[in-house]
């Protein structure tokens, strides 16, 4: 059974912010368990996901369609495609049991989605619930605090 | 030198029978004009009365461009309000909703007004002994707009103070927020879930249009819900089908499925999709909730009630309504390029939780800043607004099967795929413009 070290915890998080600067979308869907879901909540300290709006509150079935979308030949949408980067403050250790292999991190971040001319600037805080299966990290919950969560918006394309 | 204001021919020649010019989308005086006649002289909704259940409570938004602040009166009656102090012109109420007490007080000078507007104080008063104060607009307090109609908990006004009646301006159309409404067991809706706020840079009659447009869903949303609809079927065979699947698979039906589901055309620019059949029709039921209704209405009237499908009903000038899913959306123009989307969900009161979160997985995939179904419309509108610039072409087609015979017909249904609904919309928005547009007058 493997411990984790504080710095394979935060190490993670760079990891998984960099793949989706990157776009390796499906290896970043590989790093979710079966049950994960990822949850942007539309109001400040949302509790509940299912009688109330979120932004996006979505297993892995939809997150698989919104990666396959992203590649789809008639996604005009992302034609031209859109980038992002990920400026992560270093993540804190919220809470750690190595018994169950359960940690949970916190992170803030300043993230940046362009499309063509278009540059917009998102600031929020990430929570990871994280899971050791089989002698590795996976996502349980990726939670995604904007600070302004009930503003008015453009498309956000992307991953935060 | 304007185009169009005092020239209500040059107004009226924008709409021909089966298209539209280019300006209607893109020019600022038009949408100056807009402001002025169209939101001023149509019933345009404000929001609900659920949101205001106790004295005193408020809630700021638009009408048009205009800011009003919607505030339950210390009568129990809904007062809807310009949001403006008449000393200075700060807005008066500042939170989005709250709740006032007895009064407004200003945050500038203190002048405070009762919730019907008019003017309660005004502090070091004698300032104004011997002004001729009470002869001037400031004394009147917070101005009211023009007429106000709550209609089963839905507030609406007209900016002006004559116009068209509230029951003749909408005709058979209020039947479909009765069928959403008598769909809760008790008969009654609040507001629920939050809303949802997406930024389109695009013309608001844009939307509108769109919500009628049944020959877009294959195309535009092959890459949302086609993908959705294919990633399913790699789903090992037994899987239950999931409720996103649900909603998203309608959304790709075929041409004959929205040819069939059919449009229903009324009076002043209103209807709706779906007569027949609609993407709304085949959700799996909620348990518990048909033998609500028919302890409610008796079977027959559940029956009717829920079988009632619509699609989407449009209210000119600017809301979507449907009806099964207790979704309303407003179009808030912002400028001529500019528009805010709001999509509010409603609780039906007594029913099961199951149908709110259904409605609200169904905004949040389809009407949030993150909605792929949302990206797909949006890509389309911003491309159709810069397209709209270019020179080669001034009008926009609206004829598919076009009748000369329907002109003046109303309340009638049609087939799915008609532009009628569409055409309708620029009849009402011909007449709403120029009802109260003086020749010359600038």
């Amino acid at each position: 059974m493997t411990s984790f070290t504080d710095k394979q915890l935060t190490d993670f998080v760079y990891a998984e912010a960099r793949m989706l600067d990157e776009q390796r979308f499906d290896d970043w869907l590989n790093l979710f368990t079966e049950d994960a879901y990822y949850w942007m909540p539309l109001a400040p300290g949302q509790q509940d996901p299912r009688l109330h709006a979120s932004l996006l509150y979505e297993d892995k079935l939809l997150l698989r369609v919104r990666v396959e979308r992203l590649a789809g030949a008639r996604t005009y949408s992302q034609q031209p495609r859109s980038r992002s980067h990920h400026l992560l403050q270093q993540p804190g250790i919220e809470q750690a049991d190595h018994a169950t292999g359960r940690y949970v991190l916190r992170t803030a971040f300043h993230y940046v989605e362009t499309r063509q001319d278009a540059q917009t600037l998102f600031a929020g805080w990430a929570t990871h619930e994280l899971m050791r299966v089989d002698d590795a990290l996976r996502i349980q919950l990726k939670r995604v605090d904007l600070v302004n969560c009930d503003a008015a918006f453009g498309n956000i394309n992307l991953f935060m | 030198m304007t185009k169009y204001q005092g020239h209500p021919d040059a107004v009226r020649a924008l709409v021909r029978d089966i298209e539209v010019h280019k300006d209607l989308y893109i020019d600022p005086e038009l949408f100056a004009l807009e402001m002025e006649h169209l939101f001023a002289n149509t019933w345009v909704y404000v929001g609900h009365a659920s949101q205001v259940p106790n004295k005193g409570d408020y809630y700021t938004t638009t009408v048009g461009t205009e800011p009003v602040v919607m505030v339950r009166h210390t009568d129990g009656s809904v007062k809807v309000l310009y949001n403006r102090c008449p000393h200075k012109g700060t807005k008066v109420a500042g939170e989005v909703c709250g709740n006032t007490g007895k009064f407004f007080r200003c945050p500038y000078h203190a002048w405070t007004f009762k919730t019907d507007g008019s003017l309660l104080s005004v502090p070091l008063k004698r300032g104004y002994d011997g002004t001729g104060f009470e002869t001037h607009e400031a004394s009147k307090g917070m101005a009211p707009v023009g007429a106000v109609q709550v209609y089963r908990d839905f507030v609406f006004c007209r900016l002006n103070a004559e116009g068209v009646g509230f029951e003749e301006f909408f005709g058979q159309s209020l039947s479909t927020l009765d069928n959403m409404v008598d769909r809760s067991p008790e008969g009654r809706l609040e507001v629920a879930g939050g809303v949802l706020r997406y930024m389109h840079n695009c013309n608001w009659k844009m939307l509108v249009d769109n919500q009628t447009d049944t020959c877009h869903p294959m195309v535009a949303h092959e890459s949302s819900a086609g993908t959705a609809v294919r990633v399913w079927k790699e789903a090992p065979e037994g899987t239950p089908k999931p409720m996103a699947v649900e909603l998203y698979a309608p959304f790709v039906s075929s041409y004959e499925f929205f040819e069939n589901m059919g449009i229903r055309v009324w009076d002043n620019g209103h209807g709706h999709t779906g007569v027949a059949d609609s993407i709304h029709a085949a959700y799996s039921p909620a348990p518990g909730y048909f033998e609500q209704m028919v302890a409610a209405y008796g079977e027959e009237r559940a029956k009717q009630i829920l079988g009632d499908v619509r699609h989407n009903t449009v209210y000119f000038p600017n809301i979507m309504v449907k009806g099964p899913i207790q979704t309303l959306r407003r179009f808030l123009p912002i400028a001529a390029d500019k528009t805010l989307v709001e999509s509010w969900t409603f609780r039906l009161v007594g029913a099961p939780d199951l149908l709110l979160e259904r409605t609200l997985m169904y905004n949040r995939l389809v009407n949030a800043p993150t909605s792929v179904v949302g990206h797909d419309d949006l890509e389309v509108y911003e491309r159709a607004q810069e397209g709209l610039h270019a020179r080669g072409r001034d009008w926009i087609n609206v004829g598919r099967l076009y009748d000369p015979a329907e002109r003046g017909q109303v309340n009638v249904a049609t087939n799915g795929t008609s532009e009628w609904q569409m055409r309708n919309q620029f009849r009402a928005w011909t007449r709403y413009m120029t009802a109260s547009m003086k020749e010359g007058a600038v």
